[in-house]
């Protein structure tokens, strides 16, 4: 029963504030919108707990019949109802606590902003379209919450709606992870099709039973899923919108594109495991997919320039962790990374929200510089996100990012090389979160104005209460054993070396030595090596390929965007109906020759009638 | 008899505007608003209180027309007429709300052609004589056009042309198709007859059956409107008044999907399961091209037009899948789209009302003034480009899981439309309301928003609970 209430919350406070803008102060819409969120964490919690008791640890809300598809000769009815089991427990715990901080931080932090009403609305709503998702029983319910934050994310996005380059982020972010959904739709249509039934539970329990390991329809359905999570999880080929996003305001930066919506395709994959373990091949394209991605993610925020395109692409190579995770079957290892994430992650956003702020709204980190110095508690807080991302022992990171590495080595749809490409990764991420540290705190002050800084207690106690998170999360491992029970199915017998835990370990230490020393000249205090070393990267190509994605919007517009518009225009007429009308075209022309000859000389008609008489008679001789 | 009393009362009242209008100016309207109001609401009466279940045709009024051709005056009801004459009296009630302000110059005749308009397509969802059908289908014709040529924008005679003449060519076609199918009758039965439940006990020759088929098919697709012959209709909805283009987009597109159903599928089953592949084709072909034309327009009414051609692409294509699924998404779509492409034409004349302009170009950042209307529109947007939990996304759903069953491949072509109504749903919306603000600005008036909230309310409900429709049957699929 509490579980049907959990996405109404938020949605009756959205509902108000869109209705009251105008009528509600500061005060009343942050109490409606933050204490909405802080019931849904509530219940959230409550029913946590209620699954341990729950029979067969499950527990299902019904709320209304949607629709019926036929199926042959029966029905088969998509409901509108919740499906609440540990896997979404612990999705909605994280999206509703996150979210009650994140909520609690934006209050303040939009405070001066005239549209603050509108800003609150849209971060319930997300929530709600973000629970349904994690709830829904079925996939087309699944769908309804999967295109509900996709069209949240757009309107935070373009919140600032006025900045062209804002507006230019938004669509491209719908755009771009709309293609991921209609990949995952036709997978819907070949999903029912095949097994004549979208409801989750059902379908995995029917393709075991009616699927042979490795089945045609399995590999198909599976990688058009497997689409739909690429473009909503930022991976490869799909990731392209994502530093874009960093456009909206920072507290959606960390609430939608870094805590939680971006890992709604890694919640696909492990909801969907009945049916990716059908299908080895698949899940060896989930491992690579993320592999690389957290490989090509790492380096381009090596080189970033803006603080929250570092974070961006940072999350982007987390997700690829979870991704790799996921693929290499190592489930619960995933889920519990994408937890652990949700909680650094979003302090780092924040945190870094507080930073940009006290300096002015400046995002770029070569203006930055000493900011440890003169916002020590935002700077410690900061540090604490960072040494969870680069999962240092004893972190909330480190036990879920070794957790997933650990598997890798031996797992049948991993193996040695994608170990050592998150091994790489790992280096690379402890190596771009010293940079960015040292360049943004450390150092010599880079700017002029005064701090301004935002003192307020409940936007203090959220950075406090995720830091906590954070530092403590690592032992708050959700038990997903009997969500994921077919998990050691895809182990190889091999010997994993002996070397390999403690070099996992080692690997972000080795990168904080590595970073101290290669990048000395960028803690300096001396102006002067600072900026040779800032003018050497700038004029790198390699470093000025890497800022740009790896290329991957320039190809992008080259081979999609720019024939894609050069057709439309060169048809905007349309060429078809020119077609059509070239009959009037016809007709107007035997008009004319018609009206021309009707012209009432004399001497044309005698001519007509004498070259008329030859031609017949000529013709009749002939 | 309900039916006959509905169209002559349009017409009446429509004649009684026009009258009063010369006696006092400004009464046209209330006049028109009240009869519409009242005879649709005693329609849905009627059919709330009426005993018959609906689910075949029941035949209301039979009176002999011309006895020599034994041609009658027939009228019918069923579920999916029921259903399409619901739309229609919310639809004329929303064309009449939006030309309130805008239509200035000789109000009585305007809502004459209005009225009458509406009562021809009463006509056109009712007659069950083919003969009759075929003058209804005449009668909604007219005045449709002389709204576009008398009220439309600049270039309204050439769209009122260009529409009258598609669409008279097509129904010449299906005029011949339906006197050789009497002439069939006659050599059957030995009597002529143009009733449509006589022609369905026929046993057709299967040789020339297809050609009957496609005479009907050609009419219906020319109005439905199907790729190639779509290009009177960026037109004809450009130049219309609002109102014109809300009954063109919401109800005569209908009324060609409509024609499928009744006619071309459940005449001709044979014929149209043969034909079907190439009707996929076509269907597939409109809902391309149609999302890549919508893109390439600066005009906010020709995006939605070619939308629209989109959409109705992907009703034919559900419709040739011979699919319970995709029936229920056809019906669904009808519905739905009459709302929503509705919907977003009332905005496109709300913002010429405004900034006297349809060009996107010369639009922007309208949010900041209005932001009621900005959310609407946004809805609206979304609406059409198939977001959960509104109406269209049920019937594209519907359409698309149906017709994969029969061509899957031509089904995932299709599904790449999604894509592109995001394209050009996010062009419309972002280049008029999102931006730097280019021209002051006013928000809805109270008019506007009762006809955008009743819009919206319509499309969420049907959206969340489509069985409100889905649970009656309607005849024509399978």
């Amino acid at each position: 029963m509490l579980l049907s209430f959990l996405p109404f919350y938020p949605l009756i406070s959205f509902l108000l504030i869109i209705l009251l803008k105008k009528q509600l102060s500061w005060w009343q819409t942050s109490v409606l919108s933050v204490g909405a969120m802080l019931l849904c964490a509530i219940t959230s919690l409550v029913l946590f707990n209620a699954l341990n008791q729950a029979p067969d640890g499950v527990i299902t809300s019904h709320l209304w019949r949607w629709f019926s598809l036929s199926d042959g000769d029966s029905f088969v009815s998509v409901n509108f109802s919740f499906y609440l089991d540990a896997l979404s427990a612990v999705m909605i715990c994280v999206v509703s606590c996150v979210g009650f901080l994140i909520h609690l931080f934006a209050a303040v932090y939009m405070k001066e902003d005239e549209n603050f009403g509108r800003f609150m609305a849209y971060m319930n709503l997300f929530i709600v379209a973000m629970l349904i998702l994690v709830l829904a029983d079925n996939l087309v319910l699944l769908y309804l919450g999967w295109e509900g934050v996709g069209l949240c994310s757009f309107l935070l996005i373009g919140f600032w709606y006025q900045e062209k380059a804002n507006v230019l982020a938004a669509r491209k972010a719908f755009i771009v992870t709309r293609i991921g959904d209609t990949s995952m739709a036709i997978g819907l249509f070949m999903l029912f099709n095949a097994l004549g039934s979208v409801n989750i539970v059902d379908v995995s329990e029917l393709a075991s039973a009616q699927w042979q390991l490795g089945n045609n329809d399995a590999y198909w359905i599976c990688l058009l899923l497997l689409g739909g999570a690429v473009g909503k999880s930022a991976q490869l080929p799909l990731q392209t919108w994502l530093p874009d996003a960093m456009a909206g305001p920072t507290p959606v930066s960390a609430l939608i594109h870094a805590a939680t919506m971006v890992t709604a395709g890694v919640y696909l994959i492990a909801r969907m495991n009945g049916l990716f373990i059908l299908s080895p091949q698949v899940m060896n394209y989930v491992a690579w997919i993320g592999a690389i991605t957290l490989l090509l993610a790492g380096i381009s925020a090596l080189v970033q320039t803006d603080i929250k395109r570092v974070l961006a692409y940072s999350t982007m190579s987390q997700i690829g962790y979870m991704m790799l995770g996921l693929g290499a079957g190592a489930w619960s290892a995933g889920i519990f990374h994408l937890m652990t994430h949700a909680f650094f992650k979003a302090l780092l956003f924040l945190t870094a929200g507080a930073v940009i702020y006290a300096l002015h709204h400046q995002q770029n980190v070569f203006k930055m510089g000493g900011v440890l110095k003169r916002l020590p508690f935002e700077s410690s807080l900061f540090i604490i996100g960072l040494i969870c991302l680069m999962a240092l022992p004893g972190t909330s990171g480190f036990f879920s990012k070794e957790a997933i590495i650990g598997q890798l080595w031996s797992s049948a749809t991993a193996g040695q090389a994608l170990w050592w490409c998150a091994i790489l990764g790992a280096f690379l991420t402890s190596v771009y979160s010293c940079r960015l540290f040292f360049i943004a705190f450390l150092g010599q002050e880079r700017f002029s104005h005064p701090v301004t800084n935002l003192s307020n207690k409940g936007l203090k106690a959220s950075l406090i209460t995720l830091a906590l998170l954070s530092l403590v999360g690592g032992f708050l491992v959700p038990d997903l054993s009997g969500v994921f029970v077919n998990t050691t199915q895809g182990v190889n017998n091999v010997v994993e070396p002996k070397w390999l835990h403690s070099v996992a370990i080692a690997t972000p230490i080795v990168g904080i030595v590595f970073s101290w020393f290669y990048f000395s000249q960028y803690r300096s205090a001396e102006p002067n090596i600072y900026q040779q070393a800032q003018l050497k990267e700038n004029q790198n190509p390699i470093v000025r390929y890497c800022f740009s994605g790896l290329g991957f919007d320039h190809l992008y517009e080259l081979v999609f965007i720019k024939p894609f518009v050069f057709i439309a225009r060169l048809n905007k007429r349309d060429v078809v109906d020119q077609c059509i009308m070239s009959i009037t075209w016809y007709v107007g022309l035997w008009r004319d020759i018609l009206v021309y000859s009707q012209n009432g000389l004399m001497r044309w008609y005698a001519a007509a009638f004498a070259i008329g008489l030859v031609c017949f008679i000529g013709g009749w001789l002939l | 008899m309900i039916i006959s009393l509905l169209m002559i009362g349009l017409v009446f009242s429509g004649g009684f505007a026009w009258y009063m209008e010369t006696k006092r100016s400004g009464q046209a309207k209330f006049i028109a608003l009240l009869a519409t109001i009242i005879l649709g609401s005693s329609f849905t009466l009627y059919i709330a209180t009426s005993p018959e279940s609906y689910a075949e045709l029941v035949l209301l009024t039979k009176v002999t027309w011309i006895s020599v051709f034994n041609i009658h005056y027939m009228i019918a009801l069923d579920h999916l007429s029921i259903l399409l004459l619901l739309l229609t009296f919310i639809l004329t009630v929303v064309a009449i709300l939006i030309s309130w302000r805008e239509i200035t110059h000789r109000q009585g005749f305007y809502y004459f052609n209005l009225l009458t308009t509406i009562a021809g397509i009463i006509g056109v969802f009712t007659a069950v004589d083919m003969f009759l059908f075929f003058f209804f289908w005449e009668v909604m014709l007219l005045p449709m056009t002389a709204l576009i040529a008398i009220w439309g924008h600049e270039n309204r005679h050439f769209a009122a042309i260009k529409f009258f003449i598609f669409t008279q060519v097509s129904s010449l076609l299906m005029l011949i198709a339906i006197i050789l199918m009497a002439f069939i009758h006659q050599q059957q039965e030995g009597q002529l007859s143009f009733a449509y439940q006589d022609w369905l006990t026929l046993t057709l020759p299967a040789d020339y059956s297809y050609y009957l088929m496609l005479g009907f098919f050609i009419a219906f697709a020319v109005k439905l409107p199907s790729f190639p012959v779509h290009s009177w209709l960026p037109d004809a909805h450009t130049q219309a008044p609002t109102a014109g283009s809300v009954l063109l987009a919401g109800i005569l597109l209908k009324t060609g999907a409509y024609g499928l159903i009744r006619f071309v599928i459940v005449l001709f089953p044979q014929a149209s399961e043969e034909f079907a592949p190439i009707a996929a084709v076509l269907a597939l072909i409109s809902i391309l091209y149609g999302a890549k034309m919508a893109f390439a327009q600066t005009d906010f009414k020709r995006l939605v037009a070619y939308s629209s051609i989109s959409h109705m692409g992907f009703v034919m294509l559900a419709l040739f899948a011979f699919n319970a699924n995709a029936f229920q998404g056809v019906i669904i779509t009808l519905v739905a789209h009459g709302l929503s492409s509705a919907a977003l034409f009332t905005f496109a004349g709300m913002i010429y009302a405004r900034i006297h302009s349809r060009d996107l170009r010369e639009m922007g950042g309208f949010w900041r003034a209005s932001p009621v209307m900005g959310g609407f529109a946004l809805a609206f947007v979304a609406a059409a480009f198939g977001m959960p939990g509104l109406a269209n996304f049920i019937g594209e759903f519907y359409s698309l899981i149906g017709a994969f069953q029969r061509f899957p491949l031509i089904t995932i072509l299709a599904a790449l439309g999604i894509i592109g109504s995001a394209i050009y749903g996010m062009l419309l919306f972002q280049s008029s309301f999102q931006g730097p603000v280019k021209n002051s600005f006013i928000d809805l008036s109270i008019r506007e928003r009762f006809i955008a909230t009743s819009l919206f309310i319509f499309l969420l409900v049907l959206g969340l609970f489509p069985n409100l429709i889905l649970q009656y049957s309607f005849n024509g699929g399978l």
